[in-house]
């Protein structure tokens, strides 16, 4: 079964509590923050915390990923090599600009998995494109390793280095956003789109979140635990929606049977394309734990 | 030489490493909980002090409810700021 990433929940690193309660919220994914969230002087501190924290603490079948520092700056390596010894499984690369970027981070995971008797490409990464020339990139950096997971976009770095401020229509964003879906989906990754920082605009949130789905992110990008809920409600198809996916797979196994090409459900005409729409659907609901075959 | 790393707020542990002593291992621990954790609080920052290779040293830690694998995180940050020269 294919693995959900509708949510990606930040918690900073250097939060003790955080690091053996952030599972509680239940995201697909949680990304512990290494870089902007934790200031200079305690970069070496977070990451022993979460070292720590990665050999006892138990978070079932949620994907942990750590956001490193960028490999450019004096922490990037080292959290690499610690972190992955400590048993880190999913490394998010922040500002990723070309397939270079991903391939020297590629190069030192390999030479820390060799280092350490972990399997060679164990480690998988998720690429942050938050600069222009990255957006551009976005299918070079999306096809630069088979370790490559997700591609997301990062809007607060984005729209600083365009020279442009966010707004609440976020137009600025829109050819990035649409330029990283595509280049995921092209690539057969995860597009996971950017954060919602106005934690207080819970209505600005959901209009976000319905806009991500419709472009056809995979999940979205969370900075609080209250907005897990809204994106997976969201993400997650309704019994509704379930029961019209199954019906039309049920007529085309039907049709499939009797050699017949299109055919219609409900008045409306079935063919391939919507029967791998109601196939998606039916995937999604399998994997979110809403829906179960026996059913 | 002495490093320090953690906090006094609660679910953490403000620990102090001195290791310019030739005296072997000492440990003094605050803690609320002492009287139930206080060995096991002691035999983590011994375990973390003989990973890191450290045979003398003086560790203070002001507990303020801190699980076990912050206390060694913390442990292990004070020894290498002590030490100098980590990143």
């Amino acid at each position: 079964m294919k693995k959900l990433r509708r949510t990606m929940m930040f918690c900073p690193a250097s939060n003790p509590k955080m690091l053996f309660t952030a599972q509680i919220y239940n995201p697909d994914c949680i990304i512990f923050d290494l870089e902007d969230a934790v200031a200079y002087a305690e970069k070496d501190s977070a990451r022993d915390l979460l070292c720590e924290a990665l050999k006892v603490v138990d978070y079932g079948n949620i994907e942990v990923f750590a956001r490193i520092n960028a490999l450019y700056t004096p922490f990037g390596e080292t959290d690499v090599r610690e972190l992955v010894k400590a048993g880190l499984k999913n490394i998010r690369l922040p500002m990723c600009e070309c397939s270079e970027d991903v391939q020297k981070l590629e190069r030192l995971i390999e030479e820390v998995e060799k280092e350490n008797g972990i399997e060679i490409g164990t480690v998988k990464i998720q690429c942050a494109i938050e600069t222009p020339k990255g957006v551009e990139n976005a299918y070079e950096i999306a096809k630069a390793s088979d370790r490559i997971v997700a591609i997301s976009i990062g809007a607060e770095d984005f729209t600083r280095s365009l020279g442009t401020d966010r707004t609440k229509a976020g137009r600025e964003l829109f050819y990035a956003r649409t330029r990283v879906v595509i280049a995921a989906s092209a690539a057969g990754v995860d597009s996971i789109d950017t954060v919602w920082a106005d934690v207080s605009d819970m209505e600005g949130f959901t209009a976000e979140v319905r806009d991500a789905k419709n472009l056809g992110f995979s999940g979205k990008s969370c900075v609080h635990p209250s907005q897990v809920k809204e994106v997976h409600r969201i993400f997650t198809p309704t019994k509704e929606e379930i029961g019209k996916a199954l019906e039309i797979i049920c007529a085309a196994k039907e049709a499939e049977k009797m050699n017949l090409g299109v055919i219609t459900v409900n008045g409306k005409m079935v063919d391939f394309p919507v029967i791998q729409k109601a196939e998606r659907i039916v995937a999604l609901a399998k994997g979110a734990g809403v829906y179960k075959e026996e059913e | 030489m002495i490093g320090q790393a953690g906090r006094e707020k609660c679910d953490d542990v403000l620990v102090q490493v001195n290791i310019d002593t030739s005296e072997g291992i000492k440990v003094d621990i605050e803690s609320k909980v002492k009287q139930l954790f206080g060995k096991q609080i002691e035999q983590s920052v011994k375990e973390v002090l003989y990973e890191m290779d450290v045979k003398n040293a003086y560790v203070t830690l002001k507990d303020e409810g801190a699980l076990d694998f912050v206390i060694r995180a913390r442990v292990k940050t004070a020894i290498k700021r002590a030490k100098g020269g980590v990143k």
